[in-house]
């Protein structure tokens, strides 16, 4: 073999390697939500296990402040409540209303968001919008619930959660114009 | 067939047909490994006084508290095209011009092993480095992001973000292309009886540091091609509306981010193991060892990404098994550090400009090593991510690690590329002013970070006034000593002394024992003889 010849081996390998590399990239997708679904971070918006049999703790209050915001997006989106008051381990509702104000359909995804921060992993959804995609018809207004229960493992110097909804349209789905 | 080279590319006295053409079209079609490795050089400087500019302005505006001069998104598009121009157009072409010059040379071969596609990854180039800066001038200016173009605030940028996306394309394109080239020319193409384990070290580091590349800039293509997407296509790679992550751009960004700063770092372990010995002149200490050292560093490369965003909330798992695989990296590190003080120890040194600068890597990018390794503890680092330790920590490998690697090789060879030796005085003069200027500019930018001045932001706590102005006067002492650098440079190219065929009596590889001084046009058409 020609050294030429050799010299092209060894670069077609080599490209096959950068072409491989490159697939790599995005490999790294379904693999990293795979790890994050084994390692339980990342889980915000999916339903959390039915709660054990647990005592309600009626000792304690915890003060819920409803909050939500539509980010770049032609809807009213509010909570039907601005406040309420739970004991860890109740079974709570509150229900939330949006309206599309776009003469389109449009798709949005709501994503949570709780203060204090830590607070988020004891505030357990066993019904929540945010679970699916949501798709709004021109003019269309939807009520929908949320129901939670906050783990009687909160904190104790937890006495307020603010829990935050922002709804984020789905690009490329339901209309955009 | 003595072809002397003068600065405006003509040759004179060219007594053989090979000779190279005038003019410009001489540049734009070479093939020749000298003058491509020439044009990476000059491509490199360009692109480094660019970015130097860009933060000496960076450096006007923190000069004293409060906004000046530039508003805060231009300040943002500062930083991000500092860091992304003097990365990708500064540090790595210049490597990759000695990579040209002195590979092809110091195994005895007589050019690259794809001449034209070596023209050709160089002229991608200035297309990718035009796209760059002309995103300074789109609506809404060039992205604001940080070098490292997180999500999502890379999909709210203006079409500067674009532009920048194409030109990483190219500059990976241009990577990848150079470092097929590389690795074919130094396993296929050395002399007869040049085996592996013989060859000079800084051919080595440029192996494994081709590799590296070879396997991580494409990763780097697919994190930038699926932000294009997203930005254009309605795909949701890191938008989590539609069930992606942010947090993903940073996992693939840091999985080709953490290997480049090893591309970055490595062919400078290359030209320090070049300089030491030659200014002991003693062979180098543990030669085997270095060659194994700096294959590890390549290896656990891999593995430590995560250890740029341990603050994203992953398990205390991760960032124990990161946090540990970076501590890992201290190990092969020291090692080489360890060879190189052994290399010295009784020799027999003298301190020219190649030297002064080989020592002021070994002291300076030792310490950013060790602020590199308290940065690695997950408790220490969540309290400096992102403050101004983290800055310096990273300049100090970056600038007296990376930059005084390339300046020392750039003295060390230069007398061998231009037939002529640059003026001993100003380059030592040189010297001290870069490294006295660098210390001012970056040592205290350790104590801005412990006391918690964030990155990135172009005002700050009135607290932190002194170190900045500091820092400042720092940044514009370096900057106008680079002129000086120029200076010594162009002065060595049109009227230097002429140099002798050795004129570093320790030097003991191929292009010093076996070429003439200046290099010829072509050389080893012929492979030498080696015992």
């Amino acid at each position: 073999m020609t050294l030429r010849e050799e010299n092209l081996r060894l670069s077609r390998r080599l490209a096959i390697v950068a072409l491989g590399m490159f697939g790599f990239g995005f490999a790294l997708v379904p693999f990293y939500d795979q790890i994050c679904a084994a390692l339980g971070v990342n889980s915000i918006v999916k339903r959390s296990e039915a709660p054990r049999n647990t005592q309600i703790d009626a000792s304690r209050t915890v003060t819920i402040e409803l909050d939500a915001n539509a980010h770049d997006l032609p809807w009213r989106f509010r909570p039907l409540v601005n406040h309420l008051t739970v004991h860890p381990g109740e079974l709570a509702t509150v229900e939330y209303e949006i309206v599309n104000l776009r003469g389109a359909p449009v798709t949005g995804q709501a994503v949570p968001s709780y203060g204090p921060q830590r607070a988020g992993e004891y505030f357990q959804k066993l019904e929540c919008f945010c679970f699916t995609q949501q798709t709004l018809a021109p003019g269309e207004t939807r009520r929908m619930p949320v129901v939670f229960v906050i783990d009687p493992g909160l904190p104790k110097d937890v006495n307020t959660i603010a829990v935050s909804y922002t709804f984020f349209e789905v690009a490329g789905r339901g209309g955009k114009s | 067939m003595s072809a002397v080279i003068d600065s405006h590319g003509h040759a004179h006295g060219h007594d053989h047909h090979h000779g190279p053409r005038g003019g410009i079209m001489r540049w734009v079609t070479t093939t020749n490994h000298k003058d491509i490795g020439t044009l990476y050089l000059w491509f490199s400087f360009i692109m480094f006084s660019i970015g130097g500019l860009m933060a000496v302005g960076i450096r006007l505006e923190l000069f004293s508290p409060g906004l000046q001069f530039i508003d805060p998104d231009f300040f943002n598009q500062l930083t991000t095209m500092h860091g992304l121009i003097m990365v990708f157009g500064a540090i790595m072409p210049v490597f990759v011009g000695f990579a040209n010059w002195q590979i092809p040379m110091m195994i005895g071969a007589p050019d690259m092993a794809f001449a034209r596609l070596n023209n050709w990854s160089f002229w991608l180039l200035p297309f990718a480095a035009t796209l760059l800066v002309l995103s300074f001038f789109m609506p809404g200016g060039a992205p604001g992001v940080g070098w490292t173009m997180y999500a999502p605030l890379t999909v709210q940028m203006g079409i500067g973000m674009d532009l920048t996306i194409f030109a990483v394309h190219i500059l990976g394109m241009s990577s990848i292309l150079g470092s097929i080239n590389i690795i074919t020319t130094i396993l296929n193409m050395r002399a007869p009886g040049m085996t592996l384990m013989r060859m000079p070290l800084f051919v080595w580091t440029w192996l494994i540091t081709a590799y590296l590349l070879v396997a991580t800039m494409p990763v780097l293509a697919g994190a930038v091609t699926m932000t294009l997407t997203d930005r254009h296509f309605g795909t949701t790679f890191f938008n989590a509306a539609g069930g992606g992550d942010p947090v993903l751009y940073q996992h693939i960004f840091w999985f080709f981010g953490h290997p480049e700063v090893y591309i970055i770092a490595l062919p400078g372990f290359g030209v320090i193991s070049q300089v030491i010995p030659a200014f002991s002149r003693k062979p180098l200490f543990g030669y085997a060892s270095m060659v194994y050292a700096t294959s590890a560093i390549a290896i656990i490369s891999f593995i430590v990404w995560a250890h740029h965003m341990y603050t994203v909330g992953m398990p205390v798992t991760g960032q124990l098994f990161f946090m540990y695989a970076t501590m890992l990296v201290a190990v092969p590190t020291g090692v080489k550090v360890f060879n190189w003080v052994a290399t010295m120890w009784k020799g027999s040194l003298s301190f020219e400009t190649p030297m002064l600068f080989a020592l002021g890597f070994l002291f300076m990018f030792t310490l950013g090593g060790f602020t590199g390794l308290v940065l690695s503890i997950v408790p220490v680092d969540i309290q400096l991510h992102d403050t101004y330790y983290v800055v310096a920590h990273f300049h100090y490998v970056m600038v007296a690690g990376a930059l005084f690697a390339a300046f020392s090789g750039i003295y060390f060879w230069i007398p061998k590329w231009t037939g002529r030796m640059y003026d001993e005085k100003l380059g030592q003069i040189h010297f001290w002013l870069t490294l006295v200027f660098f210390n001012m500019i970056f040592f205290v930018q350790h104590f801005l970070g412990l006391a918690g001045m964030p990155r990135r932001i172009p005002d700050y706590a009135l607290m932190f006034e002194t170190w900045n102005a500091i820092s400042s006067i720092g940044a514009f002492g370096m900057g106008l000593a680079q002129l000086l650098f120029l200076y010594i440079v162009v002065k060595c190219i049109r009227s230097g002394e002429p140099a002798p065929q050795q004129p570093w009596e320790g030097a003991d590889s191929l292009e010093w024992t076996h070429l003439p001084t200046p290099a010829p046009y072509h050389t080893f058409e012929t492979p030498p003889v080696l015992k």
